[in-house]
């Protein structure tokens, strides 16, 4: 459990956050919040995908909006590519 | 080494304001963002030149410079004055413990460094947001059946040895993501990720689609009419099969769980379809010829 969950609070510390980005994204949908024993945690799998967000809010100054439709084309982009080498290999097949 | 002109990097006119110059950066900023292009180089390069100019032009003392002898780098006199004045300042900053950490030197072109530095004090560091690292791409040549089962490796990336394990099943141009092993962040950002390339060469009769195994496989004409038991190679192994009396040449045959492993799936593993070919016998001999004639006839009646 400890391995697999960050708390919210050390996430605030050492990103220097404020708990209430991680509650406004937490609201949007882009991160799931965890509550174990009361305390509020984030999946580690979550931690490179809120990286990601932070950044973008503070160097890009993105909005929640934002950095939603960022990751929404991102994901796309990624399904597109993965589409992409699935038929470049199909092709081969015939080549 | 050649002149930068920032404010053709940035698409703004000499006169623009602060507030012009911050909108410009911002923009290029969006547009050119590590996080926005991934695995884009040239996205990366012209991220690194916008910061750069957003570094010299947001900054009133290094904009006058810039200004004032930035196209004449080469010859002004002044110029030289003010670089010497900058190696005392250097040494002064070194002596005090403030030089140039966090700064990747290598992350400037020569023109800015030739004019700034590698540090020109505490107000630039202040106000220079931090940066994830350059990403890595690196390619990896493997053979399908490495890919069979799951194996670990160790790669060296920039001088760098690092341990991965390479799950079966991955696919052709498959890349995956190894955290944090890309270059240093800049002003204490995260570092870069590297992300290798699989590159699937196939020496095998075997070709693949997926999880699943594709093979022509060779069936003896009387094999074909009579039907029979035969011998086929599968990926890990021969298995006998049992052919029906009357299978046409082109016949396929599906062999569930003899495909490729499943990616990150233990245990599971795609089909191997098998494509009879139906061998014409050669080089008869005369006994043979004169029983397909035979044949013929109490075809024909």
């Amino acid at each position: 459990m400890e391995t697999q969950f960050i708390s919210i609070r050390t996430i605030c510390v050492n990103y220097h956050i404020e708990s209430s980005f991680l509650m406004d994204l937490s609201n949007i949908g882009l991160i799931q919040i965890e509550i174990i024993e009361q305390e509020q945690y984030i999946h580690h799998d979550q931690i490179a995908d809120l990286e990601k967000m932070i950044r973008l809010h503070d160097e890009l100054d993105l909005n929640l909006e934002g950095i939603d439709v960022v990751f929404n084309l991102l994901a796309k982009q990624r399904e597109l590519q993965k589409e992409l080498t699935t038929l470049r290999n199909r092709l081969r097949l015939y080549e | 080494m050649a002149f930068i002109d920032y404010y053709e990097v940035l698409g703004i006119p000499k006169t623009a304001d602060e507030k012009e110059i911050k909108a410009a950066y911002r923009k290029m900023a969006r547009k050119y963002h590590p996080d926005l292009n991934p695995d884009n180089k040239e996205a990366e390069k012209k991220f690194k030149e916008v910061n750069e100019a957003n570094e010299v032009l947001s900054n009133p003392e290094n904009r006058k410079k810039y200004d004032k002898y930035g196209k004449d780098w080469k010859h002004g006199e002044e110029f030289e004055k003010a670089q010497q004045q900058r190696r005392q300042q250097q040494s002064q900053y070194s002596q005090y413990g403030s030089g140039a950490e966090g700064f990747g030197g290598q992350d400037y072109s020569d023109f800015f460094e030739s004019m700034f530095g590698g540090t020109s004090g505490h107000s630039r560091q202040s106000h220079r947001p931090k940066f994830k690292g350059q990403d890595y791409n690196a390619e990896l040549h493997l053979d399908l059946k490495d890919v069979y089962t799951t194996q670990k490796q160790v790669l060296t990336v920039n001088d760098k040895k690092i341990r991965i394990t390479i799950p079966a099943g991955v696919e052709n141009e498959q890349l995956i993501k190894i955290k944090g092993n890309g270059g240093p962040g800049l002003n204490g950002g995260p570092n870069g990720d590297l992300y290798i390339k699989f590159i699937i060469n196939n020496h095998t009769d075997f070709k693949r689609e997926g999880n699943n195994l594709y093979k022509d496989e060779p069936l003896d004409l009387y094999t074909a009419i009579l039907g029979g038991d035969i011998h086929v190679d599968t990926f890990d192994g021969k298995v006998k099969l049992k052919v029906k009396a009357g299978t046409g040449n082109g016949t396929k045959v599906k062999l569930k769980g003899k495909g490729f492993p499943v990616y990150k799936k233990d245990g599971e593993f795609g089909d191997l379809i098998l494509t009879y070919q139906i061998q014409i016998p050669e080089q008869l001999s005369e006994k043979e010829i004169e029983l397909f004639k035979e044949l013929q006839k109490i075809k024909e009646g």
